[in-house]
Order: C-alpha cells, then structure tokens, then sequence
C-alpha cells in the first residue's frame, strides 16, 4: 500500500503525459508525423503501464506501439504515395 | 447541410453526451478498486500449482489456454488474410522500384547494434517469458523486428533469407500447430485438452511450469515469422528490390 502511495504523483504526472499525447496524435495531419507521434504516445503509455505496475502490457505496448503498428502505417503510406506518382505519371503521359 | 443547422445539431448533443459522460465517471469504482475474485484466486494459485513466477504467463498458457490458442490464430489468420489481399498486388504492375544504398556507416553500426541487442533481448523475452514479464507474443514481435534491422541497414539480398516462404511458412506451421499439438498431446493421454502434463519443475527456473514452456516457445516462433511474413508481403508490394549498383556490389 506504501509503495502505491509513493507512486501516486508519479502515475499523476504520466496520466497528464498520456492525456497530452493523444490530442497531438489526433491533431498531427501528415501520416509519416503521426506515425512518429504515435510511437512517442505509445510510449507514453508504456510509461503509464510501468508506473501502474503491469509489465507485462507494458512490454506488449512497448512492441506493438513501437515496431508491428508504425510498420502497418509507413507501408500503407509508401503505397498511397506511390500510387499517386503512379497516377500523376499516367496523366503526364 | 448549413453551418448554422450543424452548429444546432452539434451543441445539444455534445452537452447530452457530456451529461451523460459525468453521470458515469461518478459512478465509477474508486482507482485502482478492484472487485472480481480472480485476480486474487490466480495470484494464489498459479505459482504453488503451476511453478511459474510470473502470474500472467501462468494464466494464458494454462488457466486459459484455450483463450490463448485462439488469440495466436487471430495473428495468423490476419497475417494470411493480409498476403491473400497483397499477393494480388504483387502480381499486377510494378510500382515504384527504387532504394538508396545506406552511405551513413554510424547509421550502419547502430543498425548492427540493434540487431544483437535485439535478437538477444527477444530471445530473453521468450525464454524467460514464464519466469519474468514477457512471453512469446512481445518476444517474438523483438525479435520480428530486429531482423527487419538487417533490411534498413543491409540490402534486399541480405535480407532475402528472411524473406523466403519456403522457410518461413513451415516455421509459421510449426509455431501455430504446436500449440494445438500440445493441447491434444494431453488429450491423446486420456487428459482434457491443454491439460499441463510435463511436470511442474523448480519454481523459478527455465526447467519448470511445465507445457507453459513449450506452448510459451510454440507462440514466439507463431509471432516472429508471422510478423516476418507480413514484412516480406510488405516489402514485396511497396518497397523494391535492388538498384542496378546494388546488384553489382
């Protein structure tokens, strides 16, 4: 009960941190910078998961929110843009 | 629809929503309140019984295990579904097929260093998923991802080991049945399916917990060539093979 006690403004502060993050998350428009946003979000919340004393969801959201999900976004970005080269070429032929 | 109607529409419903919204965080449970007996009957059960430390690894691969075999072919149903919808992209048109060479070598040692930390902390991550935090699951995405390290800093032809099907989709075969292998090895012994039949070993060692070390191995081997998978599909589709240069060298 001690060891909760001390952490109290600890897991304050991170709460503050995680409820900052996700309205730049939200807010941030180019897709590559809301991948990197989001990774410093997930992280965030790695850091909640840490001071709440779970680290086992803290270790999943470390690899989820830090390798499996930005690499999901940065393909699907590289195919957006390359399918609009693709489109732009086709019309200047 | 005008501004106006929008703003009329949007003001009453968010105050609604609002109201609605404080109503239930009053009645919330105090934070950190936790009422369900299972936490505690677990936090009691697990490491006497089943001699794995960590209480988590003892809940998915046995309490529930069933639950866990399902979750693992969530991921390999979504990574078949994704190169079932890529394959077909593959095959029409080449996009896009271009790669710089990597010049930074500071960039390339740090790269080098990730690989090893990386296959290292994800071995450790599975190994010792049943004694500390870990498991197969975040494990196997470490190590997943540190081999795709060797793509960014190398080549396409270092990597293309790793990209090979016919290495990986026995592997992924491997990962998955051996979890339902496992479970019907106890029920070939006249036991329910899943039921922990290795013996439970030394609380605290790799050598205990018994099944929950081979299904715990069986499920990184699953995420680590799923996700290798799924990066060899993306890769194909998006990013592109070798420059003239490349080849050359």
């Amino acid at each position: 009960m001690t060891l909760i006690a001390t952490l109290a403004p600890l897991q304050g502060v991170v709460f503050a941190l995680v409820a900052l993050g996700a309205p730049v998350v939200v807010l941030t428009r180019d897709p590559l910078r809301q991948a990197l946003a989001n990774g410093i979000y997930g992280v965030s919340l790695v850091c909640l998961f840490v001071v709440l004393e779970a680290p086992d969801p803290a270790l999943s959201m470390l690899v989820v929110s830090g390798i499996a999900y930005p690499l999901v976004i940065l393909a699907a970005v590289a195919r957006v843009r390359g399918e609009r080269r693709r489109t732009k070429e086709t019309r200047d032929d | 629809m005008t501004r106006r109607l929008r703003l009329a529409l949007l003001v009453p419903s968010l105050l609604g929503l609002g109201a609605l919204f404080a109503w239930s965080i009053t009645g919330l449970p105090r934070f950190g309140d936790y009422r369900g007996p299972y936490g505690y009957v677990l936090n009691q059960i697990v490491v006497p019984l089943r001699h794995s430390t960590n209480v988590v690894m003892g809940t998915t691969f046995d309490v529930r295990g069933v639950d866990t075999m399902g979750e693992e072919f969530i991921l390999y149903a979504a990574v078949l579904g994704v190169t079932l919808l890529l394959r077909d992209e593959a095959g029409g048109g080449r996009v896009e097929r271009r790669t710089r060479r990597l010049r930074s070598d500071a960039v390339r040692l740090v790269g080098v260093v990730l690989i090893g930390g990386g296959l290292l902390v994800g071995l450790w991550l599975v190994a010792f998923g049943y004694i500390t935090p870990g498991g197969g699951f975040p494990g196997g995405v470490v190590l997943a991802g540190a081999i795709l390290v060797l793509y960014l800093i190398g080549s396409h032809r270092d990597y293309r080991p790793f990209r090979n099907e016919h290495v990986l989709d026995p592997l992924e075969g491997i990962g998955a049945g051996g979890y339902v292998v496992t479970g019907l090895a106890a029920l070939v012994s006249g036991m329910p399916f899943l039921t922990n039949l290795f013996g439970y070993g030394q609380t605290g060692t790799l050598a205990s917990a018994g099944s929950i070390g081979i299904l715990n191995g069986a499920a990184g081997i699953a995420v680590t060539v799923a996700l290798l998978l799924l990066f060899a599909e993306f890769l194909q589709t998006y990013v592109v093979p070798l420059e003239p240069e490349d080849a050359a060298s």
